[in-house]
């Protein structure tokens, strides 16, 4: 359990440029060619180039996605990595927050001035599903032999979340339609829907009760980049940086049929530790913006109460009463989130943080939340249901 | 930002088919039975708790410094990081802490009859301990959390030391509790 006190870097680390390709279903792009894309991109936009690169960071999730293993080897040359430091980061659907994680301490340790975060996913390839990839996160002698797939256990959390506040599908369904139509103002978002409605959740088919199809976010391709630098860089390349104000992660144990399903501790570690570094007290008057991991629509709300921005069991009351909205008290998933852009595993964690980035500048376009958000965060989970990533920024 | 457009094309659905007028394989379409065969050691805990469903008992471990009994079993507690110390025979029994009605295979093929898979907390073992296990003989919208249940065994002669000696858990009547 997190108690420290965290100590602060001296070294400030501020995001000063990002890119992504589009989310797709199935890219005509190679897993390498939507790196490079994504990292181009990147530098593009703060007018950098590979030269100004001291080190890369590479997030990817399983190798069986694309049938390579050590895929970050693979994937290096496309996101900058000939000739420099690269480090592969892999906590399973927390990679995305995780590789910016990692991103901030390659710099705020002092080591590099400037680092490339690049994150990529290519689930298309991987067939007949890209869920075969998660069969084997299963204990092979206790459970495997049960023939478990990855729905069994976000509908077993989901149905542990609903029953201990009494939730109805309605009061979660409304997260699905918030996200998907929050991303069709998103013009990389593969599921954008202005007109869906919280109906057409209900109707959808049901995979693993309580998820219904449209609970869920879809196999998507995609890339996303950062660039991240020390305060001296940045301050020299852009006049609008991103400060990086904390990060946390946690870890819960791998013994999953003992926990609580019904609450995210370890997402409340790794947020009060993130809290902790940037000097955040009271979260809900000073977070303006959030971007909680949303693979499935319970998802945010649960993430939602981990990240302690809503009590336990109020966020899907806050949701229903519009405070997540984009124009709400506390926007949430402004983007459109993993339910609406797409959900490349790794890709989508950054993408988050990205959100935040354009947020923070005031360049989110159309899906740009009114009133000047000073600060925000992202958030990803992952691993077997067990990790917590938590990034907070700020201008 | 600036966006990249490619003068190429998306694979289409028919790129996936096989085509019978060509000797062609479908385009980029790649099967591949890995030779990934894995002998795995139960292990210490793991191995003794195989034993014990060969012989239709459910078995945990304890921990001497939090006190719990611990299922699945092992040989250290991952909270005291310290060795668990003795086994603790359990009951074949328990309660429902939650559950799911699936109605897909991984690869998204629909099933008529669901698939009942539950987190169950075992009698005689600290609270919350749970094991994952399927659910039977049960009506799947009768299913709820809280509900009591047994485990049905496999005949012994048909059992493997395995988690699947264990057919599935059924509700326990309410005369038997």
């Amino acid at each position: 359990m997190y108690v420290k006190r965290m100590k602060r870097s001296n070294q400030r680390v501020a995001v000063v440029g990002a890119g992504m390709t589009k989310f797709v279903r199935r890219a005509q792009e190679t897993s390498k060619e939507l790196s490079w894309e994504a990292a181009h991109l990147a530098l593009a936009s703060c007018d950098l180039t590979l030269d100004d690169i001291d080190a890369v960071v590479i997030g990817t999730a399983p190798d069986a996605f694309d049938g390579v293993h050590m895929k970050s080897e693979y994937l290096s040359d496309s996101c900058g990595g000939w000739g420099k430091p690269v480090i592969r980061g892999y906590v399973g659907g927390g990679t995305g927050v995780f590789a910016a994680i990692q991103g901030w301490y390659h710099v705020a340790s002092g080591l590099f001035d400037t680092v490339l975060v690049v994150c990529e996913e290519k689930m298309s390839s991987c067939q007949p599903h890209p869920q075969a990839a998660f069969l084997t996160i299963f204990d092979h002698t206790t459970e495997r032999p049960l023939k478990p797939n990855l729905l069994w256990i976000f509908a077993l959390e989901m149905n542990a979340y609903m029953h201990r506040y009494g939730l109805s599908k309605r009061d979660i369904a409304t997260v699905s339609v918030k996200n998907k139509r929050n991303a069709a103002l998103h013009p990389a978002a593969l599921l954008g829907d202005p007109d869906i409605t919280v109906e057409d959740v209900l109707d959808s088919p049901v995979l693993a009760w309580p998820v219904q199809r449209l609970d869920v976010s879809p196999v998507t391709d995609g890339a996303v980049a950062l660039v991240i630098s020390a305060s001296h860089v940045a301050r020299r390349v852009t006049d609008k940086p991103v400060w990086i104000e904390g990060v946390g992660w946690n870890l819960d144990t791998a013994y999953w049929t003992n926990r609580d399903l019904s609450y995210p501790v370890y997402v409340e570690e790794a947020a009060r530790m993130a809290y902790d570094m940037a000097g955040i007290t009271e979260p809900r008057k000073e977070i303006h913006i959030a971007e909680p991991y949303d693979p499935f629509d319970y998802k945010e709300l649960h993430h939602l109460e981990g990240l302690m921005l809503f009590d336990k069991g109020e966020a899907p009351k806050a949701a229903a009463d519009g405070v997540t909205q984009r124009d709400g008290d506390l926007p949430v998933c402004p983007s459109g989130g993993l339910l609406g852009v797409g959900n490349p595993i790794a890709a989508a964690g950054l993408m988050k943080v990205g959100e935040i980035f354009w947020q923070l500048r005031g360049e989110a376009g159309a899906r740009q939340v009114p009133g000047n958000p000073r600060r925000g965060l992202a958030q990803a989970w992952g691993d077997l249901m067990q990790v917590g990533t938590v990034i907070v920024m700020g201008v | 930002m600036e966006e990249l457009v490619y003068d190429s094309v998306y694979l289409r659905r028919e790129d996936f088919e096989e085509r019978p007028d060509s000797t062609q394989e479908p385009v980029l379409f790649e099967t591949w039975d890995p030779n990934a065969q894995y002998a795995w050691d139960a292990g210490v805990a793991i191995g003794r708790y195989l034993q014990d469903l060969k012989a239709g008992r459910l078995i945990g471990r304890h921990c001497p410094e939090c006190d719990r009994v611990l299922i699945p079993p092992r040989m250290f507690c991952e909270s005291c990081f310290c060795a668990t110390d003795h086994w603790v025979p359990l009951e074949d029994t328990g309660t429902v802490l939650t559950f799911s009605r699936c109605y897909v295979t991984w690869d998204m093929v629909y099933l008529e009859d669901p698939m009942m898979p539950a987190v169950i907390e075992i009698d005689g073992a600290a609270p919350g301990m749970g094991i994952m296990h399927l659910l039977g003989d049960v009506d799947p919208d009768a299913l709820e959390i809280g509900m009591r249940v047994e485990a049905v065994w496999k005949p012994p002669t048909d059992r493997t030391g395995a988690i699947t000696d264990i057919a599935y858990f059924r509700p326990l009547e309410p005369a038997e509790e």
